[in-house]
């Protein structure tokens, strides 16, 4: 009886170590704190207490300034925040993931992108890169995750043309802007 | 102590002479005083007081510097009849031609100064002392091989004028190894200045191998072509005398240069139209204006049609023995080849400049006072230099040991 | 004797004035500060002291011209780095963040004269590299305007520098870690380098320079962005200052797209060696055997 009970331990232990080694690592990076708007998090300060509706509509009392255009067809709110706990977010598998690991939400469909964004190629790191403090920026600091697409901005000024005229009185540079050369 | 006596006669020389001299040292000065004036405002200011800017980083400067440095090389085609053929009408002013050839050295040396943008830190560039860039810098050899130039017309001339004043035959062994090497030392400067340009891969215009032979070519026709000029007024104002045959010599050999240096132009302008890459954008600016900018179009158009012109004129032997056409012809070679080699040369390599953008550059101003304060300096150089040469030449200036009368050191 | 004005009098006035007036002008900036200025070696033939004396002499000048304590950093390369910069031609916007950053981080004149070490050119979608058409003076009301792409370019740090093979004191140099740097105190101001240099990565200095004093970067590398003077060639260093001590450039980090990336060519972990191997870069004018370290690739 106790051999039985002793496998059936280590058939345990084993299986466990198996679907442990099966589940995805949480990988850690430098990022900063999410992003998120003035006093909207945690989310659980209004959603602890509200009834979960899980139907797909559009939010009338609430979130109204947030229109959903990243997927809009196929995917709405609860798709990938966790109707549970309104603190996480979620995973397609069900796993809940918190914020500041978001990056893993966003590779699950953008994955040539969350590789390069692992590495480095895309997105923004400042700071250090050998021997200091760095931070690597979120997707969400970059890409408004309900609507990413990168607005058009005002670029800075133009360089001065080359023959502006020189002018040793000159406080600041609108002399140089003018001239056809 | 001798050396002290003779400068010091020199120097009496030098401040004696007719009303017109005082005149043309008089002027000289005032525009060498008024080119000095904006060059210690540009020093003060710094570059920017020129219209030279990034996409056009060199300008009327080097223009006249590649200009002159030609006209000096030029100095070999006198030297070479003169010496190795022997033909007297050039003979006679053989030596004249070397201190004007070191005159236009010094006028090239002072115009690379202005163009500098630090010349206070002038000592980086001797060798030893400072840490010249030889032999992988262009520029550092042509800082060697210039100032050797000089040396060489300086110290040959003024060896035989010196012996011509204390009757003394030259030391032959001395002085002809040393003429004969200002031949292949004048075709390597000019060489030298084509290939600080040649160089670089970074400007399509300049990268281009016909650029030494063209520039040897125009270098014969403009330095010749002032010295026929120049030498008819030095004959007009002094007493020396030399035959027109000279002249005419001289003539002959600018056509020939002439006829290779449009040679070549046809060359290049075959291969950039015909090939029509995107380096056919410098030639075309030149020719027909590029996208809308066409401030150098008259002025090659018209230095082609100087060139052409001057082309026929020495080389038909009616024109060319005739001294009004001679002249004229002399005059269309300096104003064309000085466009073609000046603004038509540096310019088109930086428009369009590496990124793509034109910035039309014309000098303004403070540039040309300071290009004319240098011209103006040489030729100062250069009539001193005559001062003194033409009466040792003549005879008239000599040691009073072999004068024939005392009274009669008398230059004019 | 005729003609003989030249009496032992008259020798003796001009001899005189001559050497009065030539001391008076020497008098007039000959102080010892400028005297060791002038006659300061290259800085690749300086000892540790010198290079201490010299650094010392020159926070004290600034600290007369700004009012401002600087700290010239002389460090040097650190070994086993090859320093490389990628830049993502998808991404670029064109709204010149990269320009301005670099221009405060590096100390750069801003007016009179205005010292840009990028320039953000605009080029048609279609015809990428061909530089004629290219537009450097954009300013519309948004970037990015659709059908036009957009490259920056500065100094790209070539491994065959054509311009250290033409100066001719040797006042540029290429350093151990591949960056491209000037000696300030040495260049003469003859523009040789910008003619040789295809990618329009320097400049020169044609003015005295003009920073605004609270805008000033105090932490500065004598290689680098300490403030220069006028009538010399400048250029972008990679931000030795920042990359020596291991930071991004700051046109890294100003880049609002994540489109600039740096790193160590030598170090397989990096993003640089990464991009290399899976994107597929090129380079300008890679016909001209520059080789430059300034890798543009698409990375969508």
């Amino acid at each position: 009886m106790r051999r039985i009970a002793f496998v059936m331990v280590l058939i345990g232990l084993f299986a466990f170590c198996w679907y442990e080694q099966g589940k995805a690592k949480q990988e850690d990076f430098p990022v900063p704190r999410p992003p998120f708007s003035e006093g909207i998090f945690p989310c659980s300060n209004c959603h602890a207490g509200m009834e979960v509706n899980t139907k797909r509509r559009e939010l009338k009392e609430e979130h109204t300034n947030i229109k959903l255009k990243h997927g809009s067809i196929s995917r709405w709110c609860l798709d990938c925040h966790d109707a549970a706990n309104r603190d996480m977010l979620r995973l397609v598998n069900g796993d809940q993931i918190d914020f500041s690991h978001s990056y893993e939400l966003c590779g699950q469909c953008h994955g040539p992108t969350y590789r390069d964004w692992k590495v480095g190629v895309h997105g923004k790191r400042v700071g250090y890169f050998d021997g200091g403090q760095r931070t690597y920026f979120l997707c969400v600091n970059c890409h408004n995750p309900h609507d990413p697409k990168f607005k058009p901005i005002k670029p800075e000024p133009p360089p001065f043309k080359p023959l502006y005229r020189y002018d040793p009185t000159a406080k600041t540079g609108q002399a140089g802007q003018t001239g056809k050369q | 102590m001798e050396a002290w006596k003779f400068f010091k006669r020199t120097l009496v020389l030098v401040a004696k002479g007719r009303p017109v001299y005082y005149l043309w040292c008089a002027l000289l000065l005032f525009v060498m005083a008024v080119g000095l004036w904006f060059y210690v405002k540009q020093m003060e200011i710094g570059l920017i007081l020129t219209s030279m800017r990034d996409q056009v980083s060199w300008g009327l400067y080097i223009a006249n510097f590649t200009y002159l440095v030609g006209v000096a090389a030029a100095a070999v085609l006198l030297v070479i009849p003169a010496y190795v053929y022997h033909f007297d009408p050039i003979k006679e002013i053989v030596v004249l031609g070397e201190l004007f050839a070191a005159s236009s050295i010094v006028m090239a040396l002072l115009f690379v100064t202005v163009d500098l943008g630090r010349p206070d830190r002038f000592w980086h560039l001797m060798p030893g002392i400072g840490k010249l860039a030889f032999p992988n810098s262009l520029l550092a050899w042509d800082v060697i091989v210039l100032n050797g130039y000089l040396a060489l017309n300086v110290i040959v001339p003024v060896y035989i004028l010196v012996n011509s004043y204390y009757e003394k035959e030259p030391v032959r062994s001395f002085v002809v190894p040393l003429i004969l090497l200002s031949i292949p030392w004048a075709v390597g400067i000019h060489t030298v200045t084509a290939f600080l340009y040649n160089g670089l891969a970074a400007r399509p215009f300049w990268n281009a191998s016909i650029l030494a032979p063209r520039f040897l070519a125009s270098a014969f026709c403009s330095g010749p072509a002032m010295v026929i000029i120049i030498f008819q007024v030095i004959r007009k104002v002094s007493q020396i005398k030399f035959s027109d045959e000279a002249l005419f010599k001289i003539a002959e050999l600018i056509a020939y240069a002439m006829f290779l240096n449009i040679f070549l132009l046809g060359a290049e302008v075959f291969k950039e139209y015909y090939s029509n890459t995107i380096h056919l954008a410098p030639l075309r600016y030149l020719y027909e204006g590029l996208h809308g900018h066409r401030a150098l179009v008259p002025w090659m158009w018209l230095s082609l049609a100087f060139n052409i012109t001057a082309f026929i004129l020495f080389l038909v032997p009616s024109t060319r023995k005739r001294l009004p056409t001679l002249n004229l012809g002399a005059f269309m070679i300096i104003v064309g080849v000085w466009i073609e080699k000046g603004p038509g040369f540096v310019a088109p390599g930086f428009i369009p400049d590496p990124l793509g953008e034109i910035y039309e550059y014309f000098p303004n101003f403070s540039e040309l006072a300071i290009s004319l304060g240098v011209w103006a300096c040489g030729l100062l150089v250069f009539t001193l230099f005559m001062k003194v040469a033409i009466p040792i030449v003549r005879g008239d200036f000599v040691h009073s040991k072999y004068a024939k009368d005392l009274t009669k050191i008398e230059p004019r | 004797m005729a003609g003989k004005r030249y009496s032992r009098r008259d020798f003796i006035k001009l001899a005189s004035v001559a050497t009065l007036s030539g001391l008076g002008l020497s008098g007039i900036s000959c102080k010892k500060a400028d005297l060791e200025e002038f006659l300061q070696t290259h800085y690749l033939e300086m000892t540790e002291e010198d290079k201490k004396r010299t650094i010392a002499r020159l926070e004290e000048k600034y600290l007369k011209k700004y009012g401002k304590q600087f700290t010239i950093s002389t460090k040097g390369a650190k070994p086993g780095t090859l320093w490389a910069y990628g830049l993502d031609l998808s991404r670029c916007i064109g709204c010149r963040r990269c320009v301005y950053g670099c221009v405060k981080e590096n100390n750069n004149s801003r007016y009179n004269p205005q010292l840009q070490w990028i320039r953000v050119i605009r080029l048609p979608e279609g015809s990428l590299i061909n530089l004629e058409n290219a537009e450097h003076y954009y300013n519309p009301s948004q970037v990015p305007e659709p059908g036009y792409v957009y490259m920056p370019v500065q100094c790209q740090h070539c491994e065959n520098p054509p311009c250290v093979k033409v100066c001719p004191v040797r006042a540029t140099w290429k350093e151990p870690d591949g960056l491209v740097v000037v000696d300030y105190n040495w260049c003469i101001g003859c523009r040789y380098c910008i003619a040789a240099c295809p990618y329009k990565g320097r400049v020169f200095n044609w003015a005295e320079p003009n920073i605004p004093t609270e805008e000033l970067n105090t932490a500065v590398h004598y290689l680098g962005n300490r403030p220069r003077y006028k009538n010399v060639v400048d250029k972008c260093t990679f931000c030795v200052q920042r990359v020596r001590n291991g930071r991004y450039p700051a046109c890294v980090e100003a880049c609002p797209t994540g489109t600039r990336k740096f790193g160590n060519l030598l170090d397989p972990d990096s993003e640089i060696r990464y991009l290399l191997d899976h994107k597929r870069v090129f380079r300008l004018k890679e016909d001209l055997n520059t080789e430059p370290k300034f890798y543009y690739f698409f990375g969508l």
